[in-house]
């Protein structure tokens, strides 16, 4: 489990520093993540080995997103008299995206030949 | 017997108290869409971030006295994200399989995330910061805000929006999909990923894995997505 959680970290440093290092608009931990796989990949035993760790820290992902939002809720007053406005933007916007990116996907994959999964 | 004031001084100077109001605020949140049937309009980080909004509020803490307690949670958003590489390699066949169709999705979506945001609010007469805070409001946090800030937006005000956008993503996602009679999981996970980011992603690992694993791809390619696009698209405005 320690060793475990060491790599995890270890690999997030790692993207940390190299999208600092090198200015690329990537998170450190989504560097970290493309890292992950690569050794996943390499080393098929560390998956099997490590899988219950990560599934155990992903199982509750929402619940890291509460701080954040929290702070939200202090900003939103920020956003004056514009809040609704960029309320609606936000939700026809997500919308709108959610069904192009759908459609975009499973009509490419319908081209292809390709059925479900 | 000490008096409530020096156990009050003693809580509000330690991350304890607020580190705990976040688990449980969360488990009741997890209780209420578990006992809702997994309904998705009842969230489990929009009630918790509202019952925890309501107790700062009534108990006078800052966010900053609030954040040194929940900051233990915070920070497991950076592992979690290396994570995600479990369940890309646990499934990496399928990934392979579907390059193309998220390549088509990850050029047509992010373009229409940032034009009809920007269309909208531009049209509601939004001008100048505000307006280009909105512009990478897809993208999961960090990079959204480095967006922002090299395009002349609030990174501040773009983190709220992006915070709003993963929680409507989140709500929206299974009834609209669901209406639109969408059964490819890879599709549905990596449309919410692309939109909605980590909040997205977190909901598509609710209700499926293939989802939750798609929606982390979308999640990651659209941070470069986005950072090419916005300066693309706003030469337009």
């Amino acid at each position: 489990m320690i060793s475990h959680l060491t790599v995890i970290l270890g690999l997030q440093l790692l993207g940390e520093v190299i999208t600092r290092a090198l200015g690329l608009p990537l998170p450190g931990p989504v560097l970290g993540m493309v890292f992950f796989l690569v050794l996943l990949v390499l080393r098929p035993a560390f998956a099997d080995a490590i899988k219950s760790t990560a599934q155990g820290l992903l199982a509750h992902l929402s619940l890291l997103f509460v701080p954040a939002g929290v702070g939200v809720v202090g900003h939103i007053k920020t956003l004056g008299s514009d809040v609704g406005v960029i309320l609606l933007a936000i939700i026809i916007s997500t919308i709108a995206a959610i069904v192009v990116s759908v459609y975009a996907f499973t009509l490419t994959a319908k081209l292809m030949g390709q059925s479900n999964g | 017997m000490a008096d409530f004031q020096d156990i009050w001084t003693y809580l509000s100077s330690e991350p304890l108290l607020w580190l705990t109001a976040t688990l449980a605020a969360y488990v009741i949140g997890d209780a209420l869409f578990q006992a809702s049937g997994k309904r998705a309009y009842i969230n489990p980080v929009l009630i918790a971030v509202i019952l925890l909004a309501i107790a700062l509020t009534l108990s006078g803490t800052t966010y900053e006295t609030y954040f040194n307690g929940a900051k233990f949670v915070h920070f497991m958003l950076g592992p979690a994200t290396v994570c995600l590489a479990v369940p890309l390699y646990l499934n990496l066949r399928q990934v392979g399989k579907s390059i193309i169709p998220m390549l088509v999705a990850l050029i047509v979506g992010p373009i229409t995330a940032i034009g009809t945001a920007l269309g909208i609010a531009y049209a509601f007469g939004i001008r100048g910061e505000v307006l280009l805070s909105l512009a990478p409001k897809s993208v999961t946090a960090p990079v959204a805000m480095g967006i922002s800030e090299s395009i002349g937006g609030s990174p501040t005000l773009t983190a709220v929006m992006v915070i709003l956008t993963g929680i409507t993503g989140a709500i929206v996602c299974t009834p609209l999909l669901n209406a639109l009679k969408i059964t490819d999981y890879r599709a549905r996970g990596f449309a919410v990923g692309l939109t909605s980011h980590g909040i997205g992603t977190a909901r598509a690992f609710q209700v499926n894995e293939t989802a939750g694993t798609f929606a982390g791809v979308g999640m990651g390619a659209n941070a470069l997505a986005t950072a090419i696009l916005v300066p693309l698209l706003l030469t337009l405005f």
